[in-house]
């Protein structure tokens, strides 16, 4: 019998409808190596620990509400990945009951010299849910203050591994929404044979109260939200060049 | 007077109709259940506008704009005292309107209907600018006794000190208390004069030896018929011969119509329902359809003007009235689709086309169109149903699974949530006993908060600091002991006098003889109390006491578990009052022996309740609005709509079985993406979470700008 392993847990939301398939039982990880620009829950960026709940105490929550969240359990954050054991046992035992897992990560753990906890964790994951940030390395530096290499190597991991992903790419006005970078994206998806989805995220600035709450200045300060037609535009050009 | 619809009349014999027991007896559901034609195809079938509806529809929305500008009354009846036959013929544009029929002689003025209370008549009118004549102010208040004066007469001064200490609010002794539903479609299936030979035959059943009782019912049913002789007078008065049955469609809608329009003559009810016409009326369609009678185009018309009317519905009724409902709400709840106890779906195409309404003629509160939702419904009416949901916002959901266990297959809605089986069911309407009030007073010994009197029973209040669990629930429970036996010789009263004075003949002349009643009990603060109560039993609650040692506010030290979060420990306490309040109501004698029920629902005058109540033990502050209905306080739901809804979903409807509500919004981006949004190379799931979870259907509407979705 494995130790129980306790998590760092944020939050919990029990009317998960965008992050994965159906109504989902959504669990957010407290902590993020990240600080992207646009981060939208800056409030999960620090690992100190915020409340802690066991696997069991998870799915004990989780069965309350399983007659509405049929579509299963969905890790977020933060960055899940920073807590692999934890995601792995949760998983495990959703698996065990039959629960669709999906697992919302930016990759930005991934070490291809070391994949022994990414791939205990991958073993019981139905679903990926890959942020890509930035196609372009130093861009996405500036961004997100992290190197995409490594990302994009957990990309094709997952692609060699046949582990079903989803895309999403936040588009954000003067950063992500240019016809050069997203028609790159679109070729590096093509290179990818596990992507079933694409969810082009259009970017929106409902969080700076979030920073102003924890006395944070707003990164992107006054970047207007991509409207609607540039979020298809963009999309477009990502697919054309995915089909290309 | 010649008949509008002469042209196109076709008798239809009996036969045509497949018979059964309701060629013998009035039972129109076995009508129903024999003729109606199941529909579970898509909704490209329907058609939009006619150019009559456009420029029909057009003019009301003028006149409703006047209205607007007129400061929210265009005219008001001052003179003639509002009955079936009071008034001539009235119309917006004669030539256009398929359906007729308006409450006065003019759309929107509004009738003068004092039978509830004379001065609430009168204020109604002077609010507006408007006198009503002395000479009916003299006959209501010399000669003729209102179901006001009624309830004063016999009110008790410990009714009157709860009433107007507000443990008791909103009770229905000034005004209609409506929430009874005719079962309007008897007059066009048997058409007056067959319902008044069965009325005349139950007359003649009362006899023996006359008990009160029996002379209450015997003379109930005299009014019956004679308001049944009114309605003939009322077709009469608009050309029409409503004695005999419809013969076809557009005369099903009129004589139905008119069956409706004579509780609106008659009734300033607090809700006024239509009840659940739409797969009845069908069959009339079908038919006219199927004998190239009308086209679906004349069919969609004839929906859409009868819609059109039941907009038109208003009442004159005093600013308060409004503040405490929010607006000027009429409940005209029309119940449609929902599943039969023989597993056919009762969707049928006019299912479809009443709900289409909300396209050709845009959205709208009334009438509040109420899907009976299981979820076995037709796939296609969901998807139909979800989509006018995201358009317009105007569609309520409720769970026909679990009231069709209680009330079979014809029930309809009353209000907002009082489900009963039509014709055969009616409920006195009884407003709601503040319980998070009852939990003060039952710390202070039954002396108000904010008045300071002395308004419940003089019982040992709690003297120390610190509020002990155990000792704050056994004064509790004795204090919902005296709240509920006040309560209910309250609503004794009320509904005794209501018979007496204001007796809703006409709709009841659409029911059987023996009706079940329901008495409806409600209650308010659900979630403060359960609240309170888990902060006294998991956190520590200091007192703070006036210079009396009257209690009049409270420190929380420490954190307890909030009902909302689908956390056992306390939602178990509500689940746990909600049972013992019943249980205590149940113990009393209701007037007529109806079957006491209780609803926990408020949607708007938690705000006016908020008001009148103190400090509580949760920390929440004086003044603050209850919350609505069953929902958890604003703000203390941590863990997402499912767990709030599922704390909610824990309150057993055995107890609570008028209803329960939980008033739910949220902002549209936060129900899942835009479809163009949701990947789109091969994803196999549903987007989004209403096709996506068909099993178990909680329904949230995307709203354009604000949406009140209710469950259960």
């Amino acid at each position: 019998m494995e130790s129980e392993i306790f998590g760092n847990i944020h939050s919990i939301e029990t009317c998960g409808t965008v992050d994965g398939p159906g109504i989902r039982f959504v669990v957010f990880l407290q902590g993020c190596p990240m600080r992207c620009k646009y981060c939208h829950n800056p409030d999960t960026w620090d690992a100190v620990l915020n409340k802690k709940m066991s696997v069991n105490g998870i799915l004990v929550q989780y069965e309350g509400v399983k007659e509405f969240c049929k579509g299963g359990i969905t890790v977020t954050g933060g960055e899940p990945l920073l807590q692999p054991e934890f995601v792995a046992q949760l998983f495990k035992a959703a698996k065990e009951k039959n629960i669709h897992t999906a697992l919302d990560t930016s990759g930005v753990t991934f070490n291809s010299d070391d994949t022994e906890k990414i791939d205990n964790v991958l073993k019981y994951t139905d679903l990926v849910m890959l942020d890509i940030k930035h196609i372009d390395d130093s861009e996405h530096k500036k961004l997100t203050g992290h190197t995409n290499k490594n990302i994009l190597q957990f990309a094709h991991y997952l692609s060699e591994n046949n582990i079903p992903m989803w895309v999403r790419h936040v588009v954000v006005p003067g950063i992500t929404f240019d016809e050069y970078y997203l028609s790159e994206l679109g070729k590096f998806l093509k290179t990818l044979k596990n992507v079933e989805a694409l969810d082009v995220l259009p970017y929106h600035d409902m969080a700076k109260s979030k920073y102003k709450g924890l006395g944070l200045d707003y990164p992107l300060g006054d970047t207007p939200p991509l409207t609607k037609d540039q979020a298809i535009q963009a999309r477009d050009i990502i697919l054309k060049y995915m089909k290309q | 007077m010649e008949s509008v619809v002469d042209k196109s009349r076709k008798l239809y014999p009996e036969a045509e109709f497949v018979s059964g027991k309701w060629n013998h007896e009035i039972n129109v559901r076995d009508f129903i259940q024999r003729n109606y034609t199941p529909y579970e195809g898509d909704s490209s079938f329907l058609a939009g506008p006619t150019p009559a509806t456009t420029k029909l529809w057009n003019e009301c929305l003028e006149l409703f704009e006047k209205e607007r500008q007129n400061g929210g009354v265009l005219d008001m009846d001052t003179k003639i005292v509002s009955t079936i036959t009071s008034h001539g013929a009235g119309y917006i544009d004669k030539d256009l309107e398929q359906i007729v029929g308006l409450q006065t002689d003019k759309p929107l003025k509004r009738a003068l209907q004092p039978f509830g209370g004379i001065r609430m008549a009168e204020t109604s009118c002077s609010s507006y600018g408007y006198e009503i004549d002395p000479k009916v102010s003299e006959i209501f208040r010399k000669y003729r006794k209102t179901h006001n004066q009624g309830v004063f007469d016999v009110y008790t001064p410990e009714m009157r000190a709860a009433r107007h200490a507000g443990i008791l609010t909103g009770l229905p002794d000034a005004y209609g208390r409506g929430r009874i539903i005719g079962d309007y479609r008897r007059v066009a299936l048997y058409g007056i004069n067959r319902l008044i030979e069965d009325k005349i035959e139950q007359h003649a059943s009362v006899h023996g030896a006359m008990t009160p009782e029996k002379i209450q019912l015997k003379e109930e049913l005299a009014e019956q018929i004679r308001a049944l002789q009114e309605m003939i007078e009322l077709g009469k008065i608009y050309g029409f011969d409503i004695s005999q049955p419809a013969r076809n469609a557009k005369e099903a809608v009129q004589w139905l119509y008119f069956g409706y329009l004579c509780a609106v003559k008659e009734q300033n009810g607090a809700a006024m329902s239509i009840g659940r016409t739409s797969t009845f009326l069908d069959i009339y369609i079908e038919r006219d359809l199927k004998e190239g009678i009308i086209t679906e185009s004349e069919a969609q018309e004839l929906i859409d003007h009868f819609i059109m009317k039941l907009r038109l519905v208003k009442f004159a009724r005093t600013p308060e009235y409004n503040s405490l409902f929010s607006g000027d709400p009429t409940w005209v709840t029309e119940s449609i689709g929902g599943m039969g106890v023989d597993g056919r779906t009762l969707v049928t195409k006019n299912s479809f086309r009443y709900l289409h309404t909300l396209e050709n003629l845009g959205t709208a509160p009334e009438p509040n169109m109420t899907v009976l939702w299981s979820t076995r419904l037709p796939h296609n009416f969901k998807q139909y149903a979800a989509h006018i949901s995201i358009t317009t916002s105007s569609i309520q959901y409720e769970n026909d699974d679990m009231m069709r266990v209680t009330h079979g297959d014809d029930y309809a809605i009353a209000c907002c949530v009082s489900s009963m089986v039509v014709g055969k069911e009616m409920q006195f309407f009884g407003a709601r006993a503040n319980l998070a009030k009852c939990l003060l007073y039952a710390i202070n010994g039954g002396v108000d908060e904010k008045n300071k009197e002395q308004v419940g029973p003089k019982y040992r209040p709690i003297t120390s600091e610190y509020l002990d669990y155990d000792e704050v629930m056994e004064k509790y429970e004795g204090m919902m002991d005296w709240l509920a036996w006040l309560y209910t010789n309250t609503l004794n009263v009320i509904h005794y006098m209501h018979d007496k004075y204001c007796y809703e003949r006409s709709q009841m002349a659409l029911h059987d003889r023996d009706v079940k009643r329901y008495f409806a009990t409600g209650i308010a603060g659900l979630s403060v109390v359960a609240d309170s109560l888990s902060a006294i039993k998991y956190a520590k609650v200091k007192t703070i006491r006036d210079e009396k040692g009257i209690v009049v506010d409270y420190e929380v030290e420490g954190d307890f578990p909030k009902y909302g979060n689908n956390d056992d420990r306390v939602d178990s306490i509500a689940v746990d009052i909600v049972h013992k309040f019943m249980d205590m109501i149940r113990t009393h004698n209701t007037y007529r022996n109806s079957i006491p029920t209780m609803s926990i629902l408020t949607i708007t005058s938690n705000v006016v309740y908020g008001k009148k109540t103190g400090n509580t033990p949760d920390g929440r502050k004086a003044g603050i609005p209850l919350a609505p209905g069953a929902n958890p306080m604003h703000g203390r739901d941590k863990n997402g709509a499912v767990a709030s809804l599922a704390s909610v979903a824990k309150l057993p409807f055995k107890d609570a079985q008028d209803g329960i509500s939980n008033t739910f919004s949220i902002i549209p981006n936060a129900l899942g993406k835009d479809e163009v949004f949701m990947g789109d190379l091969n994803v196999s799931f549903d987007p989004g979470c209403c096709s996506g979870n068909s099993d178990n259907f909680v329904f949230i509407s995307k709203p354009q700008e604000k949406a009140v979705t209710d469950v259960k």
